[in-house]
């Protein structure tokens, strides 16, 4: 979950052995990236001391600005050497303290590599730097009629770098699919400080899928240095319909039918009168009066079969009861339909002092059911929440909100928030659809998974970083000691017993 | 088809026979690659199968999976085989959620049977392996497979175009480690970023890593309508035009196909496109079109198609020059051409889309340097295409012959203006007779194997889950 509140944040304070093995690396790492590339005054430390969630924040140990993939490699070498632990930050934008730094480690800053190092248009392919962003790809191919299709809302500014690490989709995902969907390679440097390819850019290499297990690690099993991605042919034809209902049951029933009638569309979204409301007041985005709940349905592929589907969508939202529908033909006419969606976020500000953006999926037949259950958890508890959501994938975005000038508003808040997440999985969704686990849900993670199936994770952990100094402390809320023999231990581990490791 | 043993006692270990209520001493037929085990256990579900693989290696027994035995015979021969673990009895379709477009099946669920039942919803799963009923393949072609067969050999058809391979489809996953521990990672949802995928890395594992129990899989709906469109290219370079112009075309094909079963014949080449009714009509003009005057636009790659301004759609209707003809069901040899081939060596080859030509190019010189003649083709617009060679052909001229291939696709890719990967393709030897075996490389080199040693050492410590059937040997 991501609290955007002002008051009531956590600092992580990490102390001990790193504060002076840190200092003694800082000639080593100005060797390596220069004077510019190396950031120790305390202010400058300060800013890179949360990700987009900032209710976790800790100044990171020291923060170094590479500017190669040999520099990457050289840095994560020396942090191995002197056993500190290291995470990767890309643009800074994700939602689940992914990139929350360490105390007593080294933030390794990709955003000064931003290569687009080259196109293949024939074989739809581009080779870039991981600070490159999202936007910037699909710009760069554009020429050659071809885009980069996952685009996370936060495109213009998100790393793809970043991207990889939090396996990111965007609203079109429910037709197109995920990064992983749409990298064929990647350049990495291991935790212990090698430079070494991952697949080869055709998407079937030899071996392991190891680009498959790579993304979506959230930066705990090395750091991306080059991304190959595939490019996707610039759909002949898009067009965007939005449907204004009078209760979200409606909405609700128009999506299902839909999707029942065998349209894919590239995406459904949903957005309740609470989240209208919001962003009616931030953006004057002038949706129909009156609508319970307003949906988005953006149809793209060759014109003649989005023209026949658009008919055919219009035509569901009437029988479904939509009292309301625009379509837009045009970029302009599109923008003015989806800047009511892109802003629900930033906009439930005006309407609440905090609040708290979750991130949960259920099965999108549950989807009912589950909004019924969110009304009554925020009818009981008083604490109200606005629903935005990815319609197509059952993939929710409640918006918590609350005082947080009041004593007790933000626990009550995320009592709810926990609720929701609860509510996804009894319903046997996931407790993140794409803002990723982090710092912030690893506590949830085994409400989702047995210990064998976290132990049995984290035996990739293992094997790609045996010493844990990769993001640590992200994703899995037990770490696993790596090179123990698997199964039910009874004495505690020596490291442990020595005083060594802690076990928490 | 696998051998059905005859039951014992005697022999037996103990703790496997509690482990399993039908477990056999092994026959003639359950040799897997040309190395014979000695039982075969058929577990009735994930616990059962839990209970074989923690009995197998408490007796530090080695063990290798097997579904229906379509694809056993791809991949090195293991090292060691003393049980194979037959997924046959794990046969249940445990979730079909057809409004959410998902299934969840057993690993022993069969292609064709799952096809069955996914079909009565209007739905299906978009993996159409050579050789399989999705391809037009009569019951009883043998070439269906199972879920956790297709999973562990990454097996994928024409669709992969459009729809991947079956790590791109599969949602969730519930393995089976090789000292008993169940695991599952991903869910019955289709977005979920939580934990390890670890589908990802079973999706084409060969069964070293464990046993593949049970899978999730994002479904589609069944096109209403399909249409192939068909022609003939003299060469590679004739045929790599064509295959481009199709795949760089805003006609959203399902997939593109190539096949040529033998040197002085022409390429065909095969355009799918499915849809409503209307629109593959309607698509099935313009790609005619396309591809019939003069092969398709010039220099596709060089016009620019802002999504603002949309490409100007050509109208439909009959084509304007006499071109390529079209039927509404596959040509004889879609997805049974050299990628079926079930006798010989079979390689297959995957390479950037861009040197299509250029690798075909290869085969040919491959092929005529060492005196064969192999059938080609494959998803060419995906990157990938088989060779298939003869049964008869000498190891050694199959040596070399793949040695021929692997230094055409090995290169590094040009574009990458030397910061790409060291290698822009491979080529792999899924089967071969054993004298073939015997005589090449089967996997050849793989990028990343120091970490695929490790991740190996981590799940199967004891080495015990089809010991050296992998790539480097894992």
């Amino acid at each position: 979950m991501t609290a955007q509140a002002t008051r009531g944040t956590t600092r992580t304070a990490v102390q001990g052995a790193g504060g002076g093995a840190i200092g003694a690396l800082v000639p080593r790492m100005t060797e390596i990236c220069g004077r510019d590339g190396v950031l120790t005054d305390p202010a400058q430390l300060a800013t890179y001391e949360c990700d987009g969630l900032t209710a976790h924040r800790c100044s990171p140990g020291l923060v170094v600005l590479p500017t190669t993939a040999e520099q990457v490699a050289a840095i994560v070498f020396a942090c191995a050497q002197a056993k500190i632990p290291f995470v990767a930050r890309g643009s800074g934008t994700g939602l689940s303290g992914g990139a929350l730094p360490r105390a007593d480690g080294v933030l390794i800053v990709t955003s000064k590599m931003r290569r687009v190092i080259a196109i293949d248009p024939d074989s739809r392919r581009a080779i870039v730097e991981p600070g490159v962003t999202n936007l910037a790809v699909s710009k760069a191919a554009e020429p050659f009629g071809l885009f980069y299709a996952p685009d996370p809302s936060s495109q213009v500014v998100c790393s793809v770098g970043g991207n990889v690490a939090e396996n990111s989709g965007g609203a079109h995902c429910l037709k197109n699919g995920f990064t992983v969907h749409h990298v064929t390679g990647l350049q990495v440097v291991t935790p212990d400080g090698q430079l070494t390819w991952l697949g080869d850019g055709t998407g079937a290499a030899p071996g392991y899928d190891l680009v498959g297990a790579f993304i979506g690690s959230e930066g705990t099993l090395g750091i991306v240095t080059k991304i190959i991605v595939k490019l996707t042919r610039i759909p002949e034809a898009v067009t965007t319909l939005l449907a204004a209902f009078r209760t979200m049951g409606a909405g609700g029933a128009a999506v299902s039918a839909i999707i029942g009638s065998g349209i894919l569309p590239a995406a459904i979204e949903m957005m309740d009168a609470l989240a209208i409301e919001a962003a009616e007041a931030a953006v004057a985005c002038r949706y129909p009066e009156g609508a319970g709940a307003v949906l988005i349905v953006e149809l793209d592929g060759p014109a003649g079969d989005v023209r026949r589907e658009t008919e055919a969508v219009r035509a569901i939202c009437e029988g479904e009861g939509a009292y309301e529908i625009r379509a837009a033909h045009d970029a302009a006419e599109r923008t003015a339909i989806w800047t009511g969606r892109k802003s629900a976020f930033a906009a439930v500000g005006r309407i609440s002092p905090a609040y708290i953006v979750q991130d949960g999926v259920v099965p999108r037949t549950a989807l009912g059911e589950v909004l019924d259950r969110i009304a009554e958890l925020s009818a009981a508890s008083g604490v109200r929440v606005a629903n935005v959501f990815h319609a197509g994938d059952g993939n929710l975005h409640p918006l918590v909100l609350f005082d947080d000038t009041k004593p007790g508003a933000e626990e009550a808040a995320e009592e709810v928030s926990g609720a929701i997440l609860d509510l996804c999985i009894s319903h046997g969704g996931s407790i993140t659809g794409e803002h990723g686990v982090g710092a912030d849900k690893s506590k949830y993670m085994p409400k989702m998974f047995g210990p064998g199936d976290l132990d049995t994770m984290q035996l990739l952990r293992c094997a790609f970083d045996p010493a844990g100094l990769c993001n640590p402390g992200k994703i899995f809320p037990t770490p696993r000691l790596c090179g123990e023999v698997p199964g039910v231990r009874r004495e505690p581990h020596p490291l442990v017993a020595a005083g060594k490791v802690d076990q928490f | 088809m696998p051998g059905t043993g005859r039951r014992v006692a005697g022999s037996l270990p103990g703790a496997l026979a509690q482990a399993c209520a039908d477990v056999t001493e092994a026959g003639p037929g359950d040799a897997v690659a040309g190395v014979a085990p000695r039982f075969v256990a058929r577990p009735a579900g994930v616990t059962e199968a839990a209970a074989v693989l923690a009995a197998a290696s408490s007796l530090g027994m080695t063990a290798v999976p097997r579904g229906s035995g379509t694809r056993l015979a791809w991949g090195s021969p293991p090292a060691s085989c003393d049980l194979v673990i037959d997924t046959s009895r794990m046969n249940r379709v445990l979730e079909h959620a057809a409004g959410d477009l998902v299934v969840r099946v057993e690993a022993g669920v069969g292609l064709d049977q799952l096809a069955g039942v996914l079909a009565q919803a209007g739905q299906r799963l978009a993996l159409d392996p050579p050789g399989s009923v999705a391809n037009g393949a009569g019951p009883g072609s043998g070439g269906n497979g199972t879920i956790g067969g297709v999973l562990a050999t990454g097996a994928a058809g024409p669709l992969r175009l459009r729809y991947g391979t079956p790590r791109d489809l599969a949602i969730g996953i519930t393995v089976v480690r090789a000292d008993g521990t169940v695991a599952k990672s991903g869910g019955k949802v289709v977005k979920n970023v939580a934990g390890y995928d670890l589908g990802k890395l079973f999706a084409g594992s060969y069964g070293t890593l464990g046993l593949i129990a049970e899978a999730a899989f994002r479904l589609h709906p069944q096109p209403a309508a399909t249409s192939f469109v068909t022609l003939d290219a003299a060469g590679p370079a004739e045929a790599s035009d064509v295959v481009a112009a199709a795949a760089g075309s805003p006609l959203a094909p399902s997939a593109v196909e190539l096949d040529r079963p033998a040197r002085g014949e022409p390429f065909r080449v095969g355009v799918l496109l499915e849809g409503d009714e209307e629109g593959v009509a309607e698509r099935t003009a313009r790609m005619t079109e396309l591809l019939g005057s003069g092969r398709g636009p010039s220099a596709p790659h060089t016009e620019p198609f802002p999504p603002t301004s949309p490409f100007p759609p050509t109208s439909p209707g009959p084509p304007t020059s006499p071109g390529p003809p079209t039927s509404p069901g596959p040509p004889p040899w879609w997805g049974r051409g050299a990628a079926a081939a079930t006798e010989g060596t079979l390689i297959r080859i995957t390479f950037w889309a861009a040197e299509l030509a250029r690798v075909l190019a290869a085969v040919d010189a491959a092929a005529s340097g060492t005196g064969l003649d192999p059938a080609v083709g494959g998803s060419a617009a995906a990157g990938v295409l088989y060779v298939a060679v003869g049964e008869q052909a000498e190891p050694a001229a199959v040596a070399r012959f793949t040695a021929g291939l692997r230094e055409a696709v090995g290169r590094p890719a040009a574009v990458a203006l030397g910061e790409g990967p060291p290698a822009q393709g491979s080529a792999v030897v899924l089967r071969a007779p054993g004298g073939v075996r015997a005589a090449v490389d089967i996997w050849g080199p793989a990028p990343g194997l120091s970490l695929m040693r490790a991740i190996k050492d981590q799940f199967d410590p004891g080495h015990t889950m089809a010991p050296g059937r992998f790539a480097g040997g894992i």
